[in-house]
């Protein structure tokens, strides 16, 4: 059944009518037409699919989107500010941490709040933080050295 | 969607017809100059293209715009191997143009001319050369025009970032658009253009970011799955519970009955299509079907004697000597049987498409490696004209030889816009991606060699079962070598497999390389001669030697027999023209029987490197990912039943896996650029267990090499022989 679901989405406030069981990955990509989220596995295991609600990186694959009513939920398409990219989106860029790019959006949200909590984590911290995100492709030691630099440069600001 | 189409440089085209001619191509294409140039070593490209209805003596072209835009057109696709920039940068070099100022217009059936697919490490091997001389032709072309309208010879004229200047004076000056503008020159190449030396390159050999980079990290880079077209519809097929099971019956009344709802029953298949894609998958989850599953003739144990059982005769690869001499020479004898199961590509982008059928025109978007035997393939499932489909390729989320089939999503998206008279996408879930995926095959590699008093190899009797002779030439120099291959991959018959098998990044050479890797290393410790001597010892090939030495000074590697208990291990390979030479150190838990790989180094002699940083990021991806085939990642199953559904069972290399990796590119510019993409992955296998033997004297002798069978090993080398 449809309802009224309202959130705030990369700083703007939003209001849909939608079933409100639909997982947030499917209504952030058909109905909001933001495809930078991608479906994964559809399981909570590869993590191609993170989002960031408050501070939290969440699986949107499982999430209804009822869950985060009155949030703030942050994709990879709100990160980029006035045409200049995230310390984050620059270092991935940087240091090649990425090949294919499917999973990179992903990759990016789950960074994006460790580095929220953890502005300046270890190297252990980051590969703990990441363990969940899975990359085929296995730029995985670039991925690592990116979110490294990206804390060096703004600590995740 | 408002564009009918775009290729990678985001920029829409019209839409047209699919087998183009020579004059359609130019027509399509406007001014400008072009040379037409030809990619491809064999014949295969003058009958397909013949059968194709495309032009037989090219399949790719450069040209230059009106506005000094410079697009290399080409069938190939990009799926992370970094083709957009590494073939930029060799275009770049040869025209004297900025790398910015190259567009990519690739695996687009509609635009390009016929190219067979991506896949074997050959994009920059074979299209480098020809499309160099391509741009060295439009150079050429350009200096010759600047000739006339600057009133000065071409010897005393430059290129540089697109504009032709006076040597002595440059003001005196003009650019590549200036010349190109309402031009319409169009140029074959053939043969061998004057190409630029290795000591004047300015582009090529150096460390270039990916262009795709910036639209990766915003998430601006379309997928297939990322295409949205007015009223599409998604759509969930119904599969059987195995391969080989039939259905009796099926009932989609229930499903039919949800609003929005579309069923289509046609032609064996059973789909329920929706706008929103879990509520098609809802729907699908009320089909009601029965299914006739055959009992299981085979499993992913019993596997490797089935293979065995129905190789059939088979072919002698290499001969050499003969292997009677070689047993009497021989003063000790060893035998192995090594094997390893099927693997699944599990690419993060599952199998997707998306189709519109228009105005008698067949377009469809797809994550193929192959468009245009996808082309082929769909007009066929349609029953259709060629010319009337086109596939487009965007970008490509993975493909490691699993898109490379036979494009079943694409022609089932196809099917079923043509039933609905709507836009379909398909997107395999994860579960059909492990079910429909085309496995590595699993194999078997029976080797039984000899060694003499002095430690020489005198005697090889290699056999390898379902995974074909890739990187199984011997390159150690042994008298007396016999090298056969049973049932090949690639010409296995059904009663060979119960489900699709297909290329996993560097087909069969993974086997081959940890089979013989592993036997080398079992005759050193027999011998007790140090792992990397006797490789030395035994081999007269330069290039081997250089990655072996190379690699072992970057290592540190100290010398002893094993096993050494330090947990240490060596292991090299040819691939794809690329010889590569790994070492490694791990650590083996014997109570759990876990493997921690704690440093692999790397040596690798590619030829001329075009791009060192890409060519070190396929390095690092292929060693990474290689942990992944060596310890972790296994296909289970029954029959036609595949036990492996997700990532919680198929288990890829994660962040806590990462050992320190380190890369070294031996110099060798005389030769040509071999293959980047597959070669270190190739002896991963080999180096883990050779590493595990040295630390506790356990031989491994199936991949993936978990924490049971290691378990399983220590304790076969604890019993008394």
């Amino acid at each position: 059944m449809k309802e009224s679901v309202s959130f705030r989405l990369n700083g703007k406030p939003i209001r849909l009518e939608v079933d409100s069981d639909r997982t947030l990955l499917w209504v952030l990509r058909t109905e909001l037409g933001l495809t930078g989220t991608k479906y994964g596995c559809g399981e909570s295991l590869c993590g191609a699919c993170t989002v960031v609600v408050g501070k939290e990186a969440v699986r949107s694959c499982r999430l209804p989107v009822k869950v985060v009513r009155g949030k703030e939920v942050t994709t990879i398409e709100g990160l980029e500010k006035d045409g200049k990219l995230h310390p984050l989106q620059e270092a991935f860029a940087d240091t090649g941490g990425l090949q294919c790019g499917f999973c990179t959006p992903g990759m990016i949200m789950n960074a994006y709040a460790l580095l929220l909590k953890n502005p300046k984590p270890t190297r252990g911290q980051i590969q703990a933080g990441m363990e969940d995100n899975l990359c085929r492709c296995a730029a995985h030691h670039r991925i690592v050295e990116a979110i490294e630099r990206a804390s060096h440069v703004a600590g995740g600001k | 969607m408002e564009d009918d189409s775009f290729d990678l440089a985001g920029r829409s085209h019209r839409s047209g017809g699919s087998s183009l001619l020579r004059r359609d191509f130019i027509r399509l294409l406007g001014g400008g100059i072009i040379v037409l140039f030809n990619t491809d070593l064999s014949e295969l490209l003058g009958q397909e293209s013949r059968t194709r209805g495309y032009p037989t003596d090219f399949n790719a072209f450069l040209r230059i715009a009106g506005d000094g835009r410079v697009t290399i057109y080409s069938g190939k696709i990009e799926m992370g191997q970094g083709i957009v920039t590494s073939l930029a940068q060799m275009a770049a070099e040869e025209l004297g143009v900025s790398l910015d100022s190259i567009d990519m217009v690739l695996g687009d059936t509609g635009l390009c001319p016929f190219d067979a697919g991506t896949y074997g490490s050959m994009s920059t091997r074979f299209f480098g050369p020809p499309l160099r001389g391509a741009a060295a032709e439009a150079k050429a072309v350009l200096l010759t025009l600047a000739s006339e309208r600057l009133g000065a010879p071409v010897e005393s004229l430059r290129a540089e970032e697109g504009v032709v200047f006076l040597a002595s004076d440059r003001t005196k000056r003009v650019t590549f658009g200036a010349l190109a503008n309402g031009q319409k020159i169009v140029r074959k190449l053939e043969g061998k253009a004057v190409t630029k030396s290795v000591a004047d390159f300015r582009v090529m050999g150096r460390a270039e970011k990916r262009r795709d980079a910036r639209a990766k990290v915003t998430g601006k880079a379309q997928f297939t799955g990322d295409i949205r077209l007015p009223g599409m519809l998604y759509a969930t097929i119904l599969r059987p519970p195995a391969h080989g099971a039939a259905l009796k019956s099926v009932d989609t009344s229930a499903a039919a009955k949800l609003p929005g709802v579309v069923v289509v029953h046609e032609g064996g298949m059973v789909a329920v299509l929706h706008e929103d894609p879990e509520a098609a998958g809802k729907a699908l989850a009320l089909v009601k079907a029965e299914f006739d599953v055959p009992p299981p003739p085979f499993d992913d144990r019993t596997v490797f004697a089935h293979l065995q059982s129905v190789a059939g005769t088979g072919e002698e690869r290499e001969k050499k000597g003969d292997l009677a001499e070689g047993e009497k020479a021989s003063a000790s004898l060893f035998t192995g049987e090594y094997r390893n199961g099927y693997g699944a590509h599990a690419a993060m982008e599952t199998h997707t498409a998306l189709a519109r059928f228009e105005d008698g025109t067949m377009t469809v978007w797809a994550s193929t490696q192959t468009p245009f035997p996808n082309q082929q393939a769909i007009a066929q499932a349609l029953g259709i004209a060629r010319e009337s489909v086109r596939v487009i390729t965007p970008f490509v989320g993975g493909g490691f030889g699993g898109k490379s089939g036979g494009g079943l999503q694409a022609i089932e998206a196809a099917k079923l816009a043509k039933a609905t008279g709507r836009p379909v996408q398909v997107s395999w879930s994860r579960a059909e991606e492990f079910f429909l995926d085309s496995f590595r095959p699993a194999a078997v590699v029976k080797v039984r060699s000899g060694i003499d008093g002095g430690g020489k190899v005198c005697l090889w009797d290699y056999q390898v079962y379902a995974a074909g002779s890739r990187s199984s030439e011997q390159f150690y120099d042994v008298p007396h070598n016999l090298i056969r291959s049973y049932g090949r991959w690639g010409a296995d018959t059904p009663k060979m497999h119960l489900f699709a098998t297909g290329p996993w990044r560097a087909p069969g050479a993974n086997i081959n390389v940890f089979a013989r890797e592993s036997q080398i290393d079992t005759m050193a410790a027999k011998a007790r001669i140090d792992p990397l001597e006797f490789r030395l010892n035994n081999t007269s090939d330069r290039r081997m030697r250089a990655v072996l030495e190379a690699v072992a000074a970057k290592f540190g590697w100290k010398k002893g027999a094993g096993p050494s208990g330090r947990g240490v291990g060596v292991a090299c390979g040819i691939d794809a023209g690329t010889y590569v030479a790994l070492m490694a150190e791990a650590k083996t838990d014997a109570a759990t029987g876990s493997v921690k790989v704690i440093r692999l180094v790397a040596a690798q002699d590619m030829g001329f490197v075009v791009n060192p940083d890409g060519a070190r990021m396929q390095m690092e991806g292929c060693l990474m990912m290689g942990l992944g085939y060596a310890l972790s990642e296994e296909v289970r199953f029954s029959g036609g039943r595949i036990l492996t559904k997700s990532f919680d069972t198929y288990e890829l290399p994660r962040f806590s896996g990462m050992p320190a990796l380190e890369t070294v590119l031996v110099k060798n510019d005389e030769l040509a650029p071999q293959g980047g993409g597959e070669p270190a992955l190739v002896p991963v296998g080999a180096v883990l267990a050779n590493a595990i033997f040295d630390a506790t004297g356990a031989r491994l002798f199936e991949m993936p090499i978990t924490a049971g069978r290691v378990k399983e090993a220590l304790a076969a080398a604890r019993k008394p022989a």
